[in-house]
């Protein structure tokens, strides 16, 4: 029987963000007397990163094989322009439009991801010149001024929320319902892959740790479905985000390709030599990224209301501090989708937090460089203390 | 040295050793792979400093306490490692002087270093500018090169470790010729080689290492040493027990390459596996011996789907028909596995578990629509855990925390799951102990029974004499000899893997 104690230590790695998540909610629920947590500020707070999540999860895939995308803020950029060229200029229907900026960000990923799979150019560099140039290409094909405004029916993506299903309430019955019936999905998945786990003998927690853990996932889950009820509901943009995360999360998870990333990350080589065409996967990681890039930079432009020159600067910090924090390796090889995206509310919260209580950008920045730093150090120091014991 | 002992944990690599040498002299150092030489030689020149091993270094009548590289350089002992160690993008004259630059309150005198690489380049008798880039020189002008940089420390015992491993026959020529040369003005100097005739060429005496332990010293000329008496005391042990008993069961030729040639990659000029022809039997385990750097690597992993090469010629054939592999992928489908020589570096995603290292290579057995049955994933590795008797507590352990034997049978396993009828394992025991060495013969042995076609390659010999039914010898890209097992000797086998003259078998 394990205790309590050699549990934690063994995954803190697994836990180690989501506790320093909570921390940090905690800690600026008390500084910015309950703000924090109030309803419309929680519905602020997935508007507001929501395209930092977005990057984060294609960041995740390009960073598990150890190569890295300096690009997509000048992406997002890029694609928010020629969104607002395609809608307010040439007045294609937003539908069409959204397929062709995807398809743009496909192309600028395949063509990023030729040079650094075929031609093994270093995505470093790739991605650095793909920042510039595509920075440039905004400013040109903006004229360096803003477009604006956008349609109604586009704007929904970012702004909009599931309808009501009754007016009556204060609160909104669909959210609450959505909550519930995630709820009950979360915990049958979890005794199910928990009873399959003890089927083969594998380790599992003791089960008052485990009734517990799903407690307290189900009780978060549902306070969170409370306070967006009483809101507004269901953010559109929340939809997208969770069909996202859980469909990445079972490609990491559970699909060949997904396997071979982590392979490759791991060990190039013997992947390889396993008969995994590591090329092949480079290349479409990068164009899975210039796809979602593309994604963020219509959420972008969405939520502003306009394409501008300066649209995305330092995105692609964000996204890879939100990466790195969650826990991936700069090896390649370990990282998750959850994690990523753990790592990008903690940035989230942060940034929100310290606005809130009237922080400066000078300290803003400084104290989230530091906890970038922190946070990897951690994670670094466990991990040669746990090699080390062998 | 007197009485010298190393160990590594788990391994005594040296066993109180003892070596003379005497002024002036040219000393042969001679051993299998493993025997302990270049252990030897790391102790003498530092890189293993004093107190990491036991016994005493004497030089000139003093003792000796070297605690890095430079305390032994500056009694004039340097070391000239087999792996050559040059900076690629530094001039000649940069690179010879070093962590020795002519400088004065660090700023580094060009016109002194010129002067002196001049100088240098003169008594090593090389053509070339002192501003040429090292890697615009071949691996002959390197080694020039790095024997110019030991001579700049004023060196009086200079030790080359396989000094004309890499080089070809002029340029080795031309190396043991400057060796005569720095004789006759008195250097000592102490030669690691596996090339016999080299030795017999330039040794004046040789001391043979077997095991860690110091077999015999004899004197070239005194004795009237033959490479025969050299090989007869660098092997010589018996076999008894090492290896498990098997009656093979021999069927048709399952796999048969012809006539296959393959270029270096870093030397165009040069064929790493120059016209070879093989071919194994259902049930056959077949070997290869032959030295490091003969060409053994090179010739499985172009085989298996240009995994190593890009041009190349020749034919696979498997049951009779012609094969196109153009890759790795395609080889796996073909039947093919290839079990890599360096487990860490290529064998194994070490930070994976054990399940997600065994089923890599054939992912699409235990997925369907190419989403993974994780529940099968785990009923198969478990499998493999039972048959291969892996010892872990768990499969879900990382391949990191396994010892050497236990991630090799992981490794093993990985390609055994890949269904394959062809199995080509380089240097399968490589750093295993015993116990496990047994185990992996006896898979090696039921693999050959479900009448898989097995090639080993392997730098011990009497691991091949102990488990192959067939051997083929390679020296240099070529196979010089075949032997069955009966007819082969760890004496012939060795001949044909380190003369220079090639007789047929």
């Amino acid at each position: 029987m394990k205790t309590l104690g050699s549990l934690m230590k063994n995954n803190v790695r697994q836990y180690g963000m989501i506790l320093a998540l909570v921390f940090i909610v905690i800690l600026f629920q008390i500084l910015t007397d309950g703000v924090l947590l109030k309803p419309i500020n929680i519905t602020n707070l997935i508007l507001q990163n929501s395209y930092i999540l977005v990057l984060a999860i294609g960041m995740l895939l390009v960073i598990l094989l150890g190569h890295i995308d300096l690009s997509v803020g000048s992406v997002v950029a890029f694609v928010g322009a020629m969104s607002a060229i395609f809608m307010v200029e040439m007045n294609l229907p937003v539908w069409l439009s959204i397929v062709l900026c995807l398809l743009i960000g496909a192309l600028i990923g395949a063509w990023q991801g030729f040079w650094v799979a075929y031609l093994k150019v270093p995505a470093f560099i790739v991605t650095l010149a793909g920042m510039l140039v595509f920075r440039g290409l905004t400013l040109w094909v903006l004229g360096g001024q803003s477009i604006a405004p956008f349609p109604e029916e586009f704007r929904k993506i970012s702004t909009g929320f599931l309808p009501e299903l009754s007016k009556t309430a204060s609160l909104d019955i669909l959210t609450l319902v959505v909550g519930a019936i995630i709820s009950l999905g979360l915990i049958w998945t979890e005794v199910r892959k928990r009873k399959q786990q003890q089927s083969y003998h594998f380790d599992v927690l003791p089960t008052w740790l485990f009734a517990l853990k799903l407690v307290f996932i189900v009780a978060v889950l549902n306070i969170f479905a409370y306070f967006l009820a009483s809101y507004e509901g269901i953010p559109n943009i929340l939809v997208i985000l969770v069909v996202l995360i859980v469909a990445y999360s079972f490609f990491t998870n559970r699909t060949v390709t997904g396997r071979h990333l982590y392979a490759v990350g791991g060990n190039e080589k013997a992947a390889k030599l396993s008969g995994i065409k590591t090329q092949k996967l480079t290349f479409w990681v990068f164009v899975n990224m210039g796809v979602l890039a593309a994604l963020s930079g219509l959420i972008f432009a969405a939520r502003l209301n306009a394409a501008t020159p300066g649209a995305g600067n330092s995105f692609e910090l964000d996204a890879i501090a939100a990466v790195f924090i969650g826990g991936a390796s700069a090896y390649g090889g370990i990282g998750t989708i959850i994690g990523a995206v753990v790592g990008g509310l903690v940035m989230g919260v942060l940034n929100n937090g310290m606005s809130l209580i009237g922080l400066g950008t000078d300290y803003q920045q400084t104290i989230k460089g530091i906890v970038l730093l922190l946070a990897v150090g951690f994670d670094v120091y466990n991990k040669n203390k746990t090699s080390k014991l062998d | 040295m007197r009485n010298i002992t190393k160990t590594f944990p788990g391994v005594k690599a040296l066993d109180d050793v003892n070596l003379k040498i005497k002024k002036g002299e040219i000393h042969a150092l001679c051993g299998e792979n493993g025997a302990g030489k270049s252990t030897l030689m790391k102790v003498l020149s530092g890189v293993y400093p004093h107190g990491s091993y036991s016994g005493d270094i004497y030089f000139e009548d003093e003792v000796c306490e070297f605690k890095t590289i430079k305390n032994s350089e500056s009694k004039g002992i340097v070391i000239i490692h087999q792996e050559l160690a040059l900076i690629p993008y530094l001039s000649i004259s940069e690179n010879i002087f070093l962590g020795n630059e002519q400088s004065k309150r660090g700023i580094i005198n060009f016109n002194e270093t010129y002067a002196k690489t001049i100088d240098l380049l003169k008594v090593v008798g090389l053509n070339e500018s002192p501003d040429t880039t090292v890697n615009q020189l071949g691996v002959g002008k390197q080694q020039l090169i790095e024997i110019a940089k030991a001579i700049s420390k004023e060196v009086k015992l200079l030790i080359l470790d396989e000094p004309t491993a890499a080089l070809n026959e002029d340029d080795s020529e031309n190396l043991l010729n400057l060796m005569l040369e720095f004789k006759k003005q008195g250097m000592t100097m102490i030669i690691i080689s596996h090339k016999l005739n080299e030795i017999a060429k330039v040794a004046d005496s040789i001391t043979i290492l077997r095991d860690g332990k110091t077999i015999e010293t004899l004197d070239m000329k005194k004795d009237n040493v033959k490479e025969d008496r050299i090989i007869k005391g660098m092997v010589g042990r018996d076999l008894t027990n090492l290896y498990p008993n098997h009656t093979p069961t021999i069927g048709e030729t399952i796999f048969e390459v012809k006539n296959w040639t393959v270029q270096d990659v870093t030397n165009p000029a040069r064929n790493v596996v120059d016209d070879v022809s093989f071919h194994i039997r259902k049930g056959e385990i077949v070997g290869i011996a032959g030295l490091m750097g003969a060409g053994r690597t090179e010739l499985a992993m172009s085989v298996f789907g240009k995994a190593y090469g890009t041009k190349m010629s020749g034919q696979l054939f498997k049951d009779g028909k012609e094969l196109t592999l153009k890759n790795i992928t395609q080889a796996i489908d073909a039947g093919i596995a290839y079990v890599t020589e360096d487990r860490k570096s290529f064998g194994l995603v070490l930070e994976e578990d054990i399940k997600t290292n065994i089923t890599l290579a054939n992912l699409r057995k235990v997925a369907k629509r190419s989403i993974i049955d994780n529940g099968q994933e785990v009923v198969e590795a478990e499998n493999f855990r039972q048959k291969m008797n892996i010892k872990t507590p768990s499969i879900t352990q990382k391949a990191m925390n396994l010892s050497g034997g236990n991630q090799q049978k992981v490794v093993l396993s990985k390609w055994i799951f890949t269904e394959p009828d062809i199995l080509i394992l380089d240097e399968p025991t490589r750093g295993i102990d015993v116990g496990a060495k047994y185990e992996i013969y006896s898979i090696i042995n039921q693999l050959a029974d479900q009448g898989k076609g097995i090639l080993v390659i392997s730098s011990e010999l009497p691991e091949l004499l102990g488990i192959s039914d067939r051997i083929y010898v390679m020296r240099e890209g070529a196979f010089t000899a075949e032997f069955e097992r009966k007819d082969a000797s760890q004496e012939k086998i060795m001949k044909y893997m380190t003369k220079t003259g090639v007789e047929q078998g």
